[in-house]
């Protein structure tokens, strides 16, 4: 992939992908939540953001949004990464790794299917 | 957490809890008086004197789904065994300044860790707080004020591959070339 070395550059880039996505139907976006509160973080939400963020870079995804948020309140699931479809209902999974991120990154968020096996029932 | 890095991100978390609207965090290492200072500032809700009193205290936490929050707590020994100090200076509705100091050499201080990742996760995940980051090494220093690249691009593009990769690649040259660890 090549390197962008200045925000002009950037700008170009982005100018060529907005091109590109206005050519398709336009759908709305996928919300990919990470809970980032103290538990959150010592139990490895950072590096599971960060496989997130490769996982979107390396694919060239595109309408997502990432947000980060304090602890979503069960601890005992931390890492706690949380996928919400346009349209649909929130899902939340737990213990998630990067290698899990990725699997809920290809299935979920790429290919819209639940990944029953990391996900947290409430 | 075996990485100043993640402390710093957990700090930073509280002041996104705060409301904060603008955050920034220093981390300045200075060999000729063996000084590490972190500092993180923010304009959130701030706190009374008693808070602050009791945040740093194992038995208090903000937080309402659980009863022991030991971020903090946890800093401030691991300052406190490098011959440094963990400080809170806050004033309710103006913001919170944490500063933590470690002697840089001592042989038990942590490593910074992965700053870069830090900072991305702050930057992509938090679209809507103003950042402002600086590293210093000596005479060298990295400093990236998110505001450019806002004012640009919009706070939007935030989540769109160039631009994790443009600034992941800010990030990861201009703090490797540092050599603070």
């Amino acid at each position: 992939m090549p390197t962008i070395k200045s925000l002009e550059d950037l700008k170009k880039m982005r100018e060529e992908a907005l091109r590109k996505q206005e050519l398709k139907t336009t759908t709305g976006k996928t919300e990919i939540i990470v809970g980032m509160g103290t538990v959150g973080i010592a139990a490895g939400a950072r590096e599971t953001l960060k496989a997130i963020l490769e996982f979107v870079d390396s694919n060239h995804l595109e309408n997502i949004i990432i947000r980060q948020t304090g602890n979503i309140g069960i601890d005992s699931f931390e890492p706690v990464v949380q996928v919400v479809l346009p349209g649909q209902e929130k899902v939340t999974y737990g213990h998630v790794n990067p290698e899990i991120a990725k699997i809920i990154m290809e299935e979920h968020v790429v290919r819209g299917k639940v990944v029953p096996d990391y996900q947290i029932k409430g | 957490m075996r990485e100043i890095a993640l402390h710093i991100l957990d700090i930073a978390a509280n002041s996104i809890s705060a409301g904060a609207r603008n955050i920034s965090i220093s981390i300045i290492g200075n060999r000729k008086d063996d000084a590490l200072d972190i500092t993180i500032s923010d304009d959130g809700k701030g706190m009374t004197p008693e808070m602050v009193q009791t945040v740093t205290d194992p038995w208090t936490t903000s937080r309402t789904e659980r009863n022991v929050g030991l971020g903090i707590p946890l800093l401030k020994a691991a300052a406190e065994a490098c011959n440094g100090y963990f400080n809170i200076t806050s004033e309710l509705g103006k913001g919170t300044k944490v500063q933590v100091h470690f002697q840089l050499g001592h042989i038990d201080r942590m490593p910074l860790g992965d700053l870069p990742s830090t900072f991305l996760a702050l930057i992509v995940g938090t679209p809507d707080v103003h950042w402002v980051f600086q590293v210093k090494h000596d005479s060298k220093e990295f400093f990236f004020d998110d505001a450019q690249i806002k004012n640009e691009l919009g706070k939007d593009c935030l989540a769109e591959p160039e631009v994790i990769r443009y600034i992941r690649e800010i990030f990861t040259e201009g703090i490797e070339a540092l050599a603070l660890n």
